[in-house]
C-alpha cells in the first residue's frame, strides 16, 4: 500500500487514488488522418514494463485531480509525482 | 488430572485456578494460563490428530504457530465452530471444546489408516499421475478425493461474533515481545518516539522470559530475571502502546503492516457476549522493527513423525513455562547446544534424561559441560535409524554415522522412551520481511536465510534471532547497536550493559539422515502435516522437477496450514545435496500473507451484511415501500421492480402495469439516472467531442438523445441532455453508469482538453425525477402546473420549460422512454415526495399506475429502445446497434470516431442488434439464449444470444431483442433458440415492434 503525494494534497494512502496506467500517451490531434496501424498504436499498445515506468493517477476519493507518477514497478518505489502538463522530473 | 506431569514451581500458570475443558468429548482440566496443548500434555494426551494423506497417529509437535500437527476443530456450535486451530496456540477457557480432525470414525482408530499401509503406491505426484486416465472417470474419481480431502468442517451457520477494523499510526512499531523486541521497543521510547510493540503471546518475553540458566546472565542477572525487570519498566512510557495477543498477518509495502488482535477467544464463551472477538489493525509506521525470532528445526529421520517426538525448545518450554513433561523417560537428539538447554531444564525439574543422542563428533561449550556435570548421558557422533511405538513413541535404535555422515555403521544401540526431543538448529523468521519485498542472503555457516540488509524495500531493520543472531551477547549487543543506529540515538541506558553467556563451539548439519535401511523403506518426514517425505522430494528430482517452486507444488511440502515453517529449510537442504547446487542460489519459495491463518470474520470486519455496501434510496423510497413496491438492485441503488397488488405475481402486474402507461397514465421514480451540470463557454464544443452527434446548434430549451463511446468505438453510455441556457447543460446517464461517465468526462477535461472552459457537477443525488408517460399524461400535468401552455407548438417533444410547482421551481423534459407522450419533472430532491403524490392525487381519475424497472425496460423494448448494459456490452458499435443516424458525418472528431471505420468494425458479419419473434407468440425467450441456424451442423455454430425478452400485453405476442452475427443482413431469417426440453423457432425482424411512425409522442 503505497503513500502517495497528490501534487495537490500531500501525502496520502493508496485507497484514495486509481491508477490510469500509461501516462505521456497523447491523444493524436487529428485521429482521421492516421492509418489503421498508427490509430491502435495510439489504442492499444502500452508498454507494461519492469522496472521506472511513467504512470497516470487520478486522486479520485481526494481532490479528483489527475497527475503524473514515475514509479519503479520492480520494487514499488515511487520516485516522483508531477502536474499534467508539466515535464517528467526524471528521464 | 494426571499430577504426575505437572511440577509445581512456576511463575507463568496459575495452578489455584482449575479450568474444564472437553477434547473429543472427554472431560479434562488445566490450569489458568495453560494452552490447550499444555493442558493435554500434562493430562498425557500426545495422540491429536491424524496426518493429512496416510493418516498416521500424529501428536503436539511444537509449542507454537509453527505446529503442524495439532490442530483442531473447537466447538461444535454450527455459527462459531472453527476448524483448523493450532492448539499450541489457543489458550485454555472454561468449558473449550475441541475434537481431533482428518480421522473418521476416531483419532484413534481411524480407518483412512488403511492409506498408510498403502503409502508405497502413493508417492508425490499420485494424484496427477493416477485420476489423468480415462478423463470420463474424473466425475467418479472427484466424488472420493472430494469426500477424503479436506481438513476440519466449516461452520455452517451466519458467524454471529462482532469483528473489528481500526488504523493506528506510529513512529516506530516493533514486531515481537521477546528480548530484541523489549530491548528495541525501549530505546524507540527513551528517543521519544511514539511506539507499538506487538506480540502474539499474552505475555511478553520470548523464549528468554523461562530461561532460567546460570550461563546466561545480563549485568550479573539472569537473563530472565533481567528481562522480567525491562518489561516492567516499559510500563513507565506514555509512548508505548503493547498489544498482546496480537499476531502480525502482512507486511505490505510502505510499512503498512496487518495485524490480528484477538480480544475475547481466551474467555470462556459467556464472557464473551457482546464483545469485539477479535481486530484488525491497519498499521502505518514510519519505522518497523522485525524482532519475530526463530524457530526450531526438526532432525529428519526414519519414522521421525511419532506422537511423543517433539521440538527440543519446545519440551523445554512446556516444563519450564507451562511445569508439564512431556514423559516420564525423555530422550533428545540433536546436532547443536540447544538441546542441551532443555536436558538441564529437565533434569532439574526432576525429570529423567535417559540420552542425548548428538551427531557432532563431540563439544566442549559450558552448556555441554554443565549438562555432562549432571550426568546425563551423550552419544557423540551418532544418529537414530528406527523409531518404535504406533500411536505413542516407545522406543528407538541409534548407530553410529559414518566419517562422511552418509551411512551409519557398527550396531543398533536400542533405547527406551516415552518422549524424544530433537533439535537440528534454528530458522529465522524472514517471512514477514520477505513479504515487504526484503531480499535474502544465505549465510552457510549456520544453513540460515537472514535479511540482506542491503535490499530492504522500506524503513526496517531485523533484529535478534530473525537476523541470526543466536547466542544472547550477540541478541543483545547487536540488538542495541543497529536500533541506536536505525533511529538514529547516541546514548542509552544499555550504554554499559554486560552479557556473558555458553558459546557453541561445534556445529554439524545434515538434511537427511542416513538409516541402516535403503532410502524406500523409510520414512523421513520432511512436512508433517502433507505427509510429505525427503524421498518424495528425491523422487521430484529423479522426475525432472528443479524449481524449488515446483518440487513444493509437486510434493505438496510446505502447502500445508503451517505454510511449511518446520519443512522448508529441509527440503532446500535435499534438494541442494542432491543436485550438487549451493542453497543460497536455489533461493527459498515466496512468502505469502497471511503469515497465520485469519478467520474470514477479521478480513471482512464490520462490512457485512446492511454494511456489506452502500445502500442508495430515492427522496421517493418511503412511498414505494407504502405501496408494496418489491425493489431491484441497480448499482447500490434501490430500485422499484414492480408494484404488485392484491397478490398478484411478477408477471401479472408487469402486464397491468404496463398497459395503463399505454391505455391511460403511468408515472415512474426515475431519480437513478445520473445527472452531470454542465456549464462554461465551451460546454457545447465539449459536447460534440464526447457525444457521436452534433450540439452546436441545440437551441436553448431543447432536449437531445446522446450516444457516448469508449476510443475504441464501442458503445459506453447514453442519455438525454438539456440546453438549459447558453453555456449550460443538464446530462443525464444510466443509473449504472453515471459515476463513471463523470469521472470519464473528467479524465478528457484534465488531461486532453484543459484549454477548454468546462466545469462538471454530478447533481443525481440533488434532483429528483418523476417521469409521467401515456395518453393522459399531459391531462394530469395540466392538473398540477395549470399556467403552463402544454400545446405542442409551445412545448414540443424533446423540450423543457422552467416552472412551478406550488411555488417550488422545477424543470420540465418533455422525452419519453416508451413511445408515449410523456413529462419528466425534476425537481429538488427535498420536495420530490411531495411532487409525487400531488401528481398521484392529480391522476387518480385518470387511474395513474406506478410502475417499476421491469414495466419500464418492457415498454421500451416494444419501442426497440436499447439500455446500455443489457442489450449491450461493450463489443458493439452504434452501426452494429443499427443506430448509423447518430454519428455526425460532419464533425471532424469525437471520443472514437476514428474506431468507426477500423477493418475489425466494419466487417459486415459483425455481431448485430435484432428484433425477434417466435413462432408461438406466447412462448417468452430466454434472456441469455443462444441462437443457432443449423442444429445439426456439428459443432453447432453460434449466432448470438438473446439481451431482452418479454410479453407484450399491449401486442399480445412475445417480443426480444438479440445480438446475431450478420444480423442487418437477415430480416425474416428464421433461427433456432435450443433449449434444455426443446428447440423454439424464432423470426428475425425489425427492433421496432410497437408504434413504428411514432404517432403515440404527439398522442
Amino acid at each position: 500500500m503505497f503513500i502517495i503525494n497528490c501534487p495537490y494534497c500531500g501525502k496520502r494512502d493508496q485507497v484514495e487514488f486509481s491508477c490510469g496506467g500509461e501516462a505521456h500517451i497523447e491523444r493524436p490531434k487529428q485521429p482521421t488522418e492516421l492509418s489503421d496501424d498508427q490509430w491502435a498504436e495510439y489504442l492499444f499498445m502500452r508498454k507494461n514494463i519492469k522496472g521506472v515506468q511513467f504512470e497516470r493517477w487520478n486522486h479520485t476519493h481526494g481532490c479528483r485531480k489527475w497527475f503524473n507518477m514515475v514509479r519503479d514497478t520492480s520494487n514499488d518505489k515511487i520516485h516522483a509525482t508531477y502536474k499534467m502538463g508539466e515535464k517528467p522530473p526524471i528521464k | 488430572m494426571s499430577n504426575e506431569l505437572r511440577i509445581n514451581k512456576n511463575n507463568f500458570i496459575d495452578q489455584t485456578v482449575r479450568i474444564s475443558f472437553k477434547f473429543n468429548g472427554k472431560k479434562l482440566f488445566g490450569f489458568k494460563g495453560d494452552t490447550l496443548a499444555s493442558a493435554l500434555l500434562a493430562n498425557d494426551i500426545h495422540l491429536v490428530g491424524r496426518s493429512f494423506k496416510y493418516h498416521r497417529p500424529r501428536g503436539i509437535m511444537t509449542c507454537g504457530s509453527e505446529e503442524p500437527n495439532a490442530i483442531v476443530q473447537i466447538g461444535s456450535d454450527p455459527a462459531s465452530t472453527e476448524p483448523n486451530v493450532r492448539a499450541t496456540e489457543i489458550e485454555l477457557y472454561e468449558g473449550l471444546e475441541a475434537f481431533s480432525q482428518n480421522c473418521w470414525p476416531s483419532v484413534n482408530f481411524d480407518v483412512g489408516g488403511i492409506n498408510n499401509l498403502l503409502s508405497p503406491i502413493l508417492p508425490a505426484g499420485f494424484y496427477y499421475k493416477t485420476f489423468m486416465w480415462p478423463a470420463s472417470f474424473w466425475e467418479k474419481y472427484e466424488f472420493f478425493i472430494r469426500y477424503s480431502a479436506g481438513l476440519g468442517k466449516s461452520p455452517t451457520k451466519a458467524d454471529d461474533d462482532l469483528y473489528d477494523h481500526q488504523y493506528a499510526h506510529c513512529d516506530v512499531l516493533v514486531i515481537g515481545g521477546g528480548i530484541s523486541g523489549v530491548i528495541s521497543a525501549k530505546l524507540a521510547v527513551e528517543k521519544g518516539l511514539d511506539t507499538i510493540l506487538i506480540d502474539d503471546k499474552n505475555f511478553l518475553g520470548g523464549s528468554t522470559i523461562y530461561q532460567d540458566e546460570e550461563s546466561s546472565k545480563i549485568n550479573n542477572a539472569n537473563s530472565n530475571q533481567w528481562l522480567a525487570r525491562e518489561i516492567e519498566s516499559l510500563k513507565n512510557y506514555k509512548n508505548l502502546v503493547i498489544k498482546s495477543r496480537t499476531s502480525l498477518a502482512a507486511f505490505h509495502g510502505y510499512n503498512y503492516l496487518l495485524a490480528r488482535e484477538a480480544l475475547t477467544d481466551h474467555l470462556s464463551v459467556h464472557e464473551r457476549k457482546n464483545k469485539i472477538r477479535q481486530r484488525l489493525w491497519k498499521i502505518r509506521a514510519q519505522k518497523v522493527i522485525i524482532a519475530s525470532g526463530s524457530i526450531e528445526r526438526p532432525l529428519i529421520f526414519n519414522n521421525n513423525d511419532r506422537p511423543g517426538i517433539i521440538l527440543s525448545s519446545s519440551i523445554k518450554k512446556y516444563i519450564d513455562y507451562f511445569g508439564v513433561k512431556t514423559g516420564k523417560n525423555i530422550s533428545l537428539f540433536t546436532n547443536n547446544d540447544s538441546a542441551y538447554e532443555t536436558a538441564i531444564s529437565l533434569s532439574k525439574s526432576g525429570v529423567n534424561v535417559n540420552v542425548i543422542i548428538d551427531i557432532r563428533e563431540n563439544s566442549d561449550s559450558n552448556i555441554v559441560k554443565e549438562a555432562q556435570k549432571l550426568g546425563i548421558k551423550i552419544l557423540w557422533g551418532h544418529t537414530i535409524v528406527e523409531t518404535n511405538g504406533y500411536k505413542r513413541i516407545k522406543s528407538f535404535e541409534a548407530m553410529k554415522l559414518s566419517s562422511n555422515g552418509g551411512n551409519v555403521v557398527g550396531n543398533k544401540i536400542k533405547f527406551n522412551s516415552d518422549c524424544i526431543g530433537i533439535s537440528g538448529g534454528w530458522t529465522p523468521m524472514v517471512h514477514l520481511y520477505t513479504q515487504s519485498g526484503g531480499k535474502l542472503q544465505f549465510k552457510s555457516n549456520d544453513n540460515i536465510f537472514i535479511p540482506d540488509e542491503t535490499k530492504t524495500p522500506s524503513e526496517q531493520i531485523s533484529v535478534g534471532s530473525c537476523n541470526g543472531d543466536f547466542e544472547l551477547d550477540d541478541v543483545v549487543n547487536n540488538t542495541i547497536y543497529n536500533v541506536k543506529k536505525f533511529i538514529s540515538l547516541d546514548k542509552s541506558s544499555y550504554d554499559k550493559i554486560n552479557v556473558t553467556c555458553s558459546k557453541e563451539s561445534s556445529k554439524k548439519n545434515i538434511w537427511l539422515l542416513p538409516s541402516d535401511k535403503p532410502l524406500y523403506k523409510t520414512k523421513p518426514f520432511l512436512d508433517f502435516q502433507n505427509d510429505s517425505t525427503a524421498k518424495d522430494v528425491k523422487l521430484a528430482l529423479r522426475e525432472g522437477f528443479k524449481s524449488i517452486e515446483h518440487v513444493k507444488r509437486y510434493t505438496t511440502t510446505g502447502m500445508g496450514t503451517d505454510q511449511g515453517k518446520l519443512s522448508n529449510m529441509h527440503a532446500l537442504g535435499i534438494i541442494a545435496d542432491t543436485t550438487g547446487t549451493n542453497m543460497g542460489e536455489l533461493g527459498t519459495t515466496t512468502f505469502r500473507p497471511p503469515y497465520t491463518p485469519l478467520t474470514f470474520g477479521t478480513i471482512v470486519g464490520r462490512n457485512v451484511g446492511k454494511f456489506f455496501d452502500h445502500t442508495r434510496k430515492t427522496a421517493i423510497h418511503n412511498w414505494h415501500v407504502d405501496n408494496k413496491a418489491e425493489f431491484e438492485n441497480v448499482g447500490q441503488w434501490k430500485r422499484p421492480w414492480y408494484f404488485p397488488k392484491n397478490g398478484e405475481t411478477m408477471h401479472e402486474a408487469v402486464q397491468r402495469e404496463s398497459k395503463a402507461a399505454r391505455e391511460s397514465a403511468g408515472i415512474l421514480d426515475a431519480s437513478t439516472l445520473g445527472k452531470i451540470d454542465i456549464q462554461g463557454s465551451d460546454a457545447s464544443e465539449f459536447l460534440n467531442r464526447v457525444y457521436t452527434n452534433a450540439w452546436s446548434k441545440l437551441a436553448i430549451g431543447k432536449c437531445r438523445y446522446g450516444l457516448m463511446l469508449n476510443e475504441d468505438g464501442m458503445v459506453y453510455d447514453d442519455g438525454v441532455t438539456t440546453r438549459l441556457a447558453e453555456n449550460h447543460y443538464i446530462m443525464t446517464t444510466t443509473t449504472g453508469g453515471a459515476a463513471n461517465v463523470l469521472s470519464k468526462l473528467e479524465d478528457y477535461l484534465q488531461t486532453e482538453w484543459p484549454e477548454l472552459d468546462v466545469y462538471l457537477t454530478t447533481v443525481t443525488d440533488q434532483y429528483s425525477t418523476i417521469s409521467i408517460c401515456g395518453p393522459n399524461s399531459k391531462n394530469i400535468i395540466k392538473k398540477i402546473i395549470p399556467d403552463l401552455n402544454l400545446s405542442d407548438e409551445n412545448f414540443p417533444h424533446m423540450s423543457f420549460k422552467n416552472s412551478k410547482i406550488d411555488g417550488v421551481n422545477c424543470r420540465i423534459m418533455r422525452i419519453s422512454f416508451t413511445g408515449e407522450h410523456s413529462y419528466e419533472i425534476n425537481i429538488q430532491s427535498n420536495y420530490a415526495n411531495d411532487v409525487w403524490k400531488a401528481c398521484m392525487d392529480a391522476g387518480k381519475e385518470f387511474n395513474i399506475t406506478p410502475y417499476g424497472t421491469e414495466t419500464m425496460h418492457l415498454l421500451r423494448a416494444e419501442k426497440g429502445f436499447i439500455i446500455t448494459g443489457q442489450d449491450t456490452d461493450g463489443t458493439l458499435t452504434p452501426s452494429d446497434l443499427q443506430m448509423d443516424w447518430i454519428i455526425s458525418k460532419k464533425k471532424y472528431d469525437f471520443i472514437g470516431k476514428r474506431s468507426l471505420y477500423r477493418s475489425d468494425t466494419i466487417r459486415e458479419d459483425r455481431k448485430q442488434l435484432v428484433g425477434l419473434l417466435t413462432d408461438d407468440p406466447k412462448e417468452v425467450l430466454e434472456e441469455g439464449a443462444q441462437l443457432v441456424e443449423d442444429i445439426n451442423k456439428k459443432p453447432v455454430e453460434m449466432l448470438g444470444h438473446v439481451t431482452s425478452s418479454y410479453y407484450s400485453p399491449n401486442l399480445n405476442k412475445s417480443i426480444a431483442l438479440a445480438i446475431v452475427k450478420s444480423g442487418k443482413k437477415m430480416k425474416g431469417k428464421k433461427l433456432i433458440v435450443p433449449m434444455e426440453e426443446k428447440n423454439i423457432n424464432v423470426t428475425i425482424t425489425d427492433t421496432v415492434f410497437y408504434d413504428k411512425e411514432n404517432k403515440r409522442l404527439n398522442a
